[in-house]
């Protein structure tokens, strides 16, 4: 149910920005291009992950099924990857159906098929590590409380500062020598979507879904409830 | 010996929940784990199930250390929470197909149908577990115990709230279990423990007061019941 309404409001509100309000719509936009799409999603991502992932550890505490799982022969990381990876393809489904805005950009250009296939492949690449970047956080966040609306809470808060805390950071005059933007998702997120996958930032991502979950992996082995 | 316990302790912070207790249990006898509210009885299960580890102590279970081979451990195990925590918005054949794939069981179909038959589900077991009542849905927490044949159960308060003629089919179904397997259930209903138990443990803030079999114990406290041994045990006012 909370799939269904998280993967509705998110194709609503894309649609919107894309089609119908001026200031990001493709059709004002003058250039045939997915660029308002891919500077969105993220900012989407940030408030709609965090509600798909916030029910599955918090509540499994709270109701206190987790110790129905936890006592059959399952591990500990067998569980946080089946929720990771349900949540995970929760935001594939809500991603997937706007692969239909490329096929009506690419006929809308002038001439038909003027679009930079290359940097939307890039693109979708990293709006899909960035979904399993925040989706990570989630979990983990998930992990800490049986209340879901401060799991939400938390996972909205690291999500948004993963993604672009460290850049506003890095502004600080005091820490520009640092490279600070480089521990941020953005920097990796605008490099991939460039249409280049460097392997330094898929490392990145992939350091980054590992160590979430192996702090969910360590609070879950802990219980202290 | 199927459950062997050696100096088990658990501390929740400073406070003691289990103080060094040692037991044993052999296959088809239904041991009676009896002992006031928060004497222990819970975590001492939770323990045995690899829930929880301990603070100190070992315990083995079919051979199998808690804490070390926890996955061989909860795969002999059925296990039935005090609190009986369900999933209540699956149907009841949906869980128990459920819990069935994660023992990777052969024909589940087939085993379901067994269990559901064998916990007097039939009637309800279209609904989905938020619709049943909570003696149904403790039939459902038996049923997945049951599910893969484990050899041992523990059961935390199997009977809370069945009505009286439930409780007469589930005491013949635990009773029967026990033939085979070693069972391990903890109830406050001295009648339950006269009907179905071999064997009685009573634990009291965390310590072992009495473990022996149901008939030795009776001998020792000429004359009085498994209520007044109970009591006295537990209260002080032996």
């Amino acid at each position: 149910m909370v799939a269904y309404i998280t993967i509705g409001v998110f194709l609503l509100v894309m649609g919107l920005f894309l089609w119908v309000f001026p200031d990001s719509s493709i059709l004002d936009y003058g250039y045939s291009g997915l660029d308002s799409l891919f500077s969105t999603a993220p900012y989407l991502f940030m408030f709609l992950i965090p509600a798909v992932t916030m029910r599955s550890l918090a509540e499994e505490r709270k109701e206190g099924t987790f110790e129905l799982l936890a006592t059959r022969p399952l591990t500990d990381w067998q569980i946080i990857a089946g929720k990771y990876l349900a949540c995970l393809l929760i935001v594939l489904f809500a991603l997937a159906p706007t692969l239909i805005y490329y096929y009506t950009v690419y006929t809308l250009g002038n001439p038909v098929g003027n679009i930079d296939t290359g940097a939307v492949i890039g693109s979708y690449i990293g709006l899909f590590l960035l979904g399993s970047s925040f989706t990570a956080i989630g979990i983990f966040a998930s992990s800490i409380t049986n209340n879901q609306i401060i799991a939400f809470t938390v996972a909205v808060f690291l999500s948004f500062f993963a993604f672009s805390g460290f850049d506003s950071l890095s502004g600080l005059l005091s820490l520009q020598n640092y490279a600070l933007q480089d521990f941020g998702i953005n920097e990796h997120y605008q490099s991939i979507s460039r249409g280049v996958l460097d392997t330094r930032d898929l490392i990145y991502f992939l350091s980054f879904i590992a160590v979430f979950l192996t702090i969910t992996k360590t609070i879950l082995g802990g219980r202290k409830w | 010996m199927s459950i062997s316990v050696q100096s088990l302790t658990k501390l929740y912070g400073k406070q003691k929940a289990i103080d060094a207790i040692t037991f044993s249990t052999q296959p088809g006898k239904v041991t009676g784990f009896l002992g006031p509210n928060g004497a222990g009885k819970s975590t001492t299960m939770k323990i045995l199930t690899g829930f929880i580890p301990q603070t100190t102590g070992s315990a083995t279970v079919c051979g199998f250390d808690v804490v070390s081979q926890s996955q061989e451990v909860r795969r002999n195990v059925g296990y039935l929470p005090e609190t009986n925590p369900q999933y209540l918005e699956m149907y009841v054949k949906e869980s128990l197909a459920f819990i069935a794939d994660v023992h990777q069981i052969h024909n589940p179909a087939k085993r379901i149908a067994e269990v559901i038959e064998q916990t007097g589900l039939g009637p309800e077991h279209h609904k989905k577990i938020g619709q049943l009542s909570k003696g149904y849905r403790q039939r459902v927490g038996l049923a997945q115990a049951i599910i893969h044949d484990p050899k041992v159960l523990i059961l935390d308060e199997p009977t809370s709230g069945l009505d009286p003629n439930q409780l007469v089919g589930i005491r013949q179904l635990i009773r029967e279990l026990g033939q085979t397997k070693t069972i391990i259930l903890s109830t406050h209903i001295m009648q339950e423990v006269d009907a179905v138990c071999d064997d009685v443990i009573i634990i009291n803030q965390g310590k072992i007061v009495a473990s022996d079999s149901l008939h030795g114990i009776k001998e020792q406290y000429k004359g009085k019941s498994i209520e007044q041994i109970f009591i006295g045990l537990t209260s002080g006012l032996a």
